[in-house]
């Protein structure tokens, strides 16, 4: 097992159709040309006598090439998130040696100037002429080898790496993608970053359906359009903060819909999505089919999926019941299972809260230096919290660790914020705990005002006030202009916390 | 006989068939493809000799195999004329549940 055979498979089946193209430069590689040089880099990354293989780039035709080819070298590939300081990139560095370093020009000399760190520029990585002896052994077909190592987010304390052997991947992939499944015609726009488990998702899900893929490097909404309309893109995935983007630009175009015809499926996922957004552009895109994926680092990406056809349901739908599935996360892949426990480690019955709990083939739950946290039935704790519905459809209340403890009393900060968001004044809110002398936390939220309206505290309280118990009504409201976000449109709620607990405010 | 390997590679010694195992049983397991014996896709072996007829449905690559029992299940990575079979008897094609693109 090893994801080069996914790529070896799609080479075989259509050579010559495209499989990746730069979208800021126009540069593209054919499945066959992706296949050849993956042979020639593991060559060059063997030579090196490296262990590891790092990129520390933007997304571009480095970026697949940079994965297969360690696959087929059989040394991990760590693609390092490019946005973090320069002692941060270097303490990660350090954790990976002896490593092949791919990275742009400009950092190939100072990071490179450590004996255990072979840096070369993306450039000459690219470049056949510096790479003469391609690999003649096939790659190894362990299934235990590992294929990646993904440091996460790290809200809290050291970035952990995650553990993805190929067993992860490939069986993710064998079990959500069919083989050559798309169209000569289909092009999907991806805009995630490279570092993240969305990005190396998709180029495996592509490539592995035959699907010629389009990279935005760095994303920004006009930049999106213009390629999804230059490339007759029929599938793409971004995050809720890139969609509420896009919604606003092509409001601001002032269309009454998104005019991309080609545009068959967009999903969505990595945080929690606004009512109002998927609402917008579902009216936006009255042709395209929304899905809805739910996954983490360490589960290989996407465990669960709100289809198409249920977004339309719940859209429809005359109950509350049935139209807050727009808000859900869908159900589990086929081979994955879920369930919500308390803390007590106790399964809940549906509708109550509660941490999820993961388990299948493509979830590896192990990290590097600390080893597995699967428990022996094989049950990933993912720290989020959740329900299910009963119907099985799984909603998002936060992180497990983001529960408010008021007065002994647990509080979603989820559940609030949904009310909240009700608000016609309300475009977006985080409701947080912090530090109380009289409750241990007390609530208290962050709110931005939609263009336009102005949000008044007192009444925004009676309205919590009016449909939640008033353990829950937030002690302080603050309105800010916007709420802090990363880049893949996480929450910072950890910032929030800090901001709204600062004592000269309470 | 030997019992299977989760992601071991084989290959057809009568035609071009290669699959990869998905998922093995504990007991073992003669894999065939054509009727003839599989081999691992290291082993420098050529094709030779006939596809038997009872045995030459073909197999599609990207496509799943599975037993009744559903506890063998391999998919096919190079295609072939040969049928795949465990132990005499052939594997069924596994039909994927389509699902919407996610990523």
């Amino acid at each position: 097992m090893n994801v080069m055979m996914l790529l070896e498979m799609a080479s075989a089946a259509f050579p010559e159709r495209l499989a990746f193209t730069d979208g800021s430069t126009g540069v593209s590689f054919t499945y066959q040309q992706l296949f050849d040089a993956a042979r020639l880099r593991a060559g060059t990354i063997q030579a090196s006598g490296a262990s590891r293989l790092v990129k520390l780039d933007v997304s571009n035709l480095g970026t697949p090439l940079s994965l297969f080819a360690s696959a087929w070298a059989g040394v991990p590939y760590v693609p390092l998130n490019y946005r973090l300081t320069d002692a941060e990139i270097k303490a990660l560095l350090a954790r990976v040696t002896p490593a092949y370093l791919i990275t742009d020009a400009e950092r190939v000399a100072e990071l490179g100037a450590t004996d255990d760190v072979n840096a070369a520029s993306t450039q000459s990585f690219l470049d056949d002429t510096q790479h003469d002896h391609g690999i003649e052994d096939p790659w190894a077909m362990d299934p235990e080898d590992i294929a990646v190592l993904l440091f996460t987010s790290g809200t809290t304390g050291e970035p952990k790496a995650a553990v993805l052997r190929h067993k992860h991947l490939v069986s993710y992939i064998l079990g959500s993608v069919e083989f050559a499944g798309a169209q000569d015609s289909d092009a999907a726009l991806v805009c995630v970053p490279p570092y993240h488990i969305a990005g190396i998702a998709a180029i495996m899900s592509s490539v592995y359906s035959g699907r010629h893929v389009v990279q935005l490097p760095n994303f920004t909404a006009e930049a999106w359009i213009e390629l999804a309309r230059k490339y007759k893109i029929s599938t793409a995935f971004v995050v809720p903060t890139m969609l509420a983007r896009i919604v606003e630009c092509l409001e601001a175009e002032g269309v009454s819909d998104a005019q991309m015809p080609h545009l068959s499926s967009l999903s969505y996922g990595g945080g929690k999505m606004p009512l109002s957004v998927i609402e917008k552009a579902m009216t936006l895109f009255p042709d395209t089919d929304f899905s809805n994926a739910y996954g983490l680092t360490e589960t290989s990406s996407t465990i669960c999926v709100l289809g198409p056809e249920e977004h339309r349901q719940a859209a429809a739908a005359s109950t509350d019941t049935e139209r807050r599935r727009l808000v859900s996360v869908g159900r589990p892949l086929p081979g994955v299972e879920i369930e919500i426990r308390d803390e007590d480690g106790h399964q809940v019955s549906a509708g109550e809260r509660g941490e999820i709990y993961v388990r299948g083939e493509q979830v590896s739950g192990e990290y590097e230096g600390r080893g597995s946290v699967i428990d022996s039935a094989g049950w990933f704790p993912t720290r989020d919290a959740g329900s299910l519905d009963d119907e099985g459809y799984l909603f998002l209340e936060g992180r497990a660790d983001d529960v408010i403890v008021r007065g002994g009393e647990n509080l979603s900060p989820g559940e609030i914020e949904d009310v909240m968001l009700t608000h016609p004044a309300v475009a977006d809110v985080a409701v947080v705990g912090v530090p109380s002398e009289k409750w241990g936390e007390a609530v208290a939220a962050a709110v931005v005002a939609k263009p336009g309206a102005e949000i008044e505290v007192a009444e925004l309280q009676d309205f919590v006030k009016d449909r939640l118990r008033s353990s829950r009504v937030p002690e302080l409201i603050q309105v800010w202009k916007e709420l802090p976000y990363n880049e893949t449109g996480k929450l910072l709620r950890r910032v929030v916390r800090t901001e709204l607990g600062k004592p000269a405010q309470n | 006989m030997a019992a299977l390997k989760m992601g071991a590679r084989l290959k057809s010694t009568v035609c071009s068939g290669e699959i990869m195992v998905v998922m093995a049983p504990d007991t073992e397991v003669e894999m065939s493809c054509g009727g003839a014996a599989m081999v691992d896709a290291g082993e420098s072996v050529t094709p030779s000799g006939e596809v038997h007829p009872d045995h030459a449905v073909g197999v599609v690559m990207g496509k799943r195999y599975i037993d009744e029992a559903e506890t063998l299940e391999v998919l096919c990575v190079k295609a072939g004329d040969g049928s795949l079979a465990a132990n005499g008897t052939l594997l069924l094609q596994k039909d994927t549940k389509k699902l919407p693109k996610t990523d």
